[in-house]
């Protein structure tokens, strides 16, 4: 009964908060010092899915690829509603573009087995590139729907939504299966419930609970359900390890260069009517106003 | 039956017979290339009538244009037109292919890159010809010539990144719509028309256009004289109000921060930065906006800027030409006021 779908996340630093601390000298940014955060838009395609789970009945599968911290996104999911959870890492993922990251995530998909629809972010504030949601499309050889804004209709075995364009929008109608990429304007992704976050904070990775420490096995009684979030690496998904990571990447940064801006000499103005007039008077004789 | 040309590429988007600024743009930063590297600019357009457009995409810059036609094509959706594009690259192998930066753009090209396992650089805000070296452990570096430097902003707009793609081919971009340069219309221009076959089978139709609304752009920030934009100072939707007064009295359109635009006070097509448009106004009134690199990289060439804010310390006012330190609320009417005043 319902929909097979899969939502595919990332752990980002959070690029639209940069503040002083974490500009390096240089001008380049340290990752290090921006909070990891779950990709604004890949909340709006998780919320996406509950939705359509609310309304139809789904299960829904989260996928993430990143390090082994990524899992807390997976958690976040779980306290939002999703049913099983999938933290894709290994070391020769790293350092992977979007084509190598869509190969992963393509893969990890087709083991899951039958899939309605795929729903990912449009884009993630890393690298604001919103390409792995057509890559992994095509490279599961499905439909594409990207810059969707509203999900208008589901039925058994097709999908209307509303997409946007230069200056306006347009609908349009797919077969399932498809994948779809959501912007932030779909909806407004609901906060984690207060029942599912008691009921699931506990879960973990493989990896987590072989770490955990002395104190916390004692307070605890570890259980079944402490290993909610399954870890799958290369060999897991089958995946070439030449076509992942770095090495499976065409593209290669050839040079970062921080943002220079000209220091201008800046004139105070007076915040008063004889400022301000002042001010205005300049411009407009200046023909810069008026 | 392929045959490497070697050509620099641009995809021609086109809706409805009209062909998009940015293609035109991209054919003449196209021709710049080609000149460089010694090959010829390829234009390729896909629709139902585009043989009627084939002569103005010479007249700005393309060589030879490689037309395909068919009545299925009508609307532009990914999976066929990506088809016809892939088709079109394995036989004519062109070297570097170009896409505007926009919702087609970067739905298409991405679709292309995977299938043709090639790299694509996402939003360039420059491209170059240049060498580039890879460092390699087992034979030594490799000396690569006349690549594409694909630049772009990165991390949020606070970085600037040079991406190459060295040993795939074509290398791909978009780019974002405003920033090349568009030739100006030659009507003396010559060009080849390249004949196409490109075997259209039903199965790629999986999309279907029900509707398609499109105005022409409410907001012109790129040709505004004078901008007032707010940032998240400016605290709400609400008041947001403000600043639309402003931009009114002083006849101005109206920006706002990616801070203002994710909160909600202001629509994406008025967002003002790196990660939006890029503005060169002669006067920029920046209102509760601190500062962040990202944003001040995209208006820093505006001809004079003021800067309100309440933080004596908001990175804004380094690169404002005027700063009124205070609170917004109090100073955006107070310049409404003594504005209507003086041009009575």
């Amino acid at each position: 009964m319902g929909y097979n779908i899969a939502v595919l996340v990332k752990q980002v630093p959070d690029t639209h908060n940069i503040t002083g601390e974490a500009m390096k000298e240089d001008g380049t940014v340290n990752r290090q010092a921006l909070p990891a955060i779950f990709n604004p838009e890949d909340l709006n395609a998780l919320e996406e899915a509950l939705k359509i789970k609310e309304k139809f009945g789904a299960r829904i599968t989260v996928i993430s690829m990143g390090p082994p911290n990524a899992a807390e996104v997976l958690r976040e999911s779980l306290y939002r509603g999703a049913d099983d959870l999938i933290l894709i890492t290994d070391r020769v993922f790293a350092g992977a573009d979007t084509l190598a990251t869509s190969y992963v995530l393509s893969l990890a998909v087709k083991k899951l087995g039958h899939i309605d629809i795929v729903l990912c972010g449009r884009q993630a504030i890393d690298g604001d590139t919103a390409q792995v949601g057509p890559q992994t499309a095509e490279k599961l050889k499905i439909n594409q729907l990207t810059f969707v804004n509203k999900i208008v209709s589901l039925k058994k075995d097709s999908i209307t939504i509303e997409r946007s364009i230069e200056g306006g929008y347009e609908t349009l109608s797919s077969k399932l299966p498809v994948l779809i990429t959501v912007t932030g304007e779909a909806n407004t992704p609901r906060p984690p419930a207060v029942k599912k976050l008691l009921a699931y904070k506990h879960a973990m990775t493989p990896i987590e609970l072989e770490s955990l420490d002395e104190s916390y096995i004692n307070a605890n009684e570890i259980t079944d359900s402490h290993a909610m979030i399954k870890v799958w690496d290369h060999r897991e998904i089958e995946a070439n390890p030449e076509q992942c990571g770095l090495s499976g990447s065409p593209t290669k940064v050839k040079q970062i260069e921080s943002i220079v801006l000209g220091v201008q000499e800046s004139r105070k103005i007076e915040n008063s009517k004889a400022g301000i007039e002042a001010l205005i008077s300049e411009l407009l004789k200046e023909h810069i106003l008026g | 039956m392929a045959m490497k040309t070697n050509e620099v590429w641009i995809y021609i988007e086109q809706n409805n017979g009209k062909v998009a600024d940015v293609s035109l743009e991209l054919l003449g930063k196209g021709s710049e290339l080609s000149r460089k590297l010694k090959v010829k600019t390829g234009a390729v357009i896909i629709g139902d009538a585009v043989r009627g457009l084939t002569g103005k995409l010479i007249k700005y810059g393309a060589d030879r244009v490689y037309p395909v036609e068919a009545l299925a094509l009508k609307n532009y959706t990914a999976i066929p037109y990506a088809h016809a594009m892939v088709t079109l690259v394995r036989e004519f192998e062109p070297q570097i292919v170009l896409y505007g930066a926009t919702t087609t753009g970067r739905d298409i090209a991405p679709r292309i890159a995977s299938e043709l396992r090639v790299g694509l650089t996402a939003d360039c805000t420059n491209l170059q010809i240049g060498d580039y070296t890879k460092p390699s452990s087992k034979e030594g570096d490799i000396l690569y010539k006349d690549i594409l430097y694909q630049i772009r902003p990165a991390f949020g707009g606070n970085i600037i990144a040079t991406i190459v793609s060295p040993d795939h081919r074509p290398q791909m971009a978009t780019v974002r719509e405003g920033v090349m340069k568009m030739n100006s219309e030659d009507e003396a221009r010559k060009g080849e028309i390249v004949e196409t076959k490109i075997d259209l089978p039903a199965r790629l139709f999986v999309t279907e256009v029900a509707r398609r609304v499109q105005m022409e752009k409410a907001v012109d920030l790129k040709s505004a004289a004078v901008i007032v934009s707010g940032g998240m100072g400016v605290g709400s939707k609400e008041n947001f109000k403000l600043i639309h007064d402003l931009a009114h009295v002083l006849s101005a359109q109206v920006g706002g921060s990616r801070a203002a635009v994710d909160a909600g006070f202001i629509g994406h097509d008025h967002q003002v930065g790196q990660t939006g448009t890029t503005v060169r106004p002669k006067l920029y009134i920046a209102v509760g906006i601190s500062g962040q690199i990202q944003h001040m990289a995209g208006m820093k060439e505006s001809n004079r800027i003021i800067a309100i804010n309440s933080d004596p310390d908001a990175p804004i006012f380094q690169i404002a030409h005027y700063g009124i330190v205070g609170d917004l609320n109090d100073i955006v009417p107070r310049f409404i006021d003594v504005y209507k005043s003086l041009m009575k």
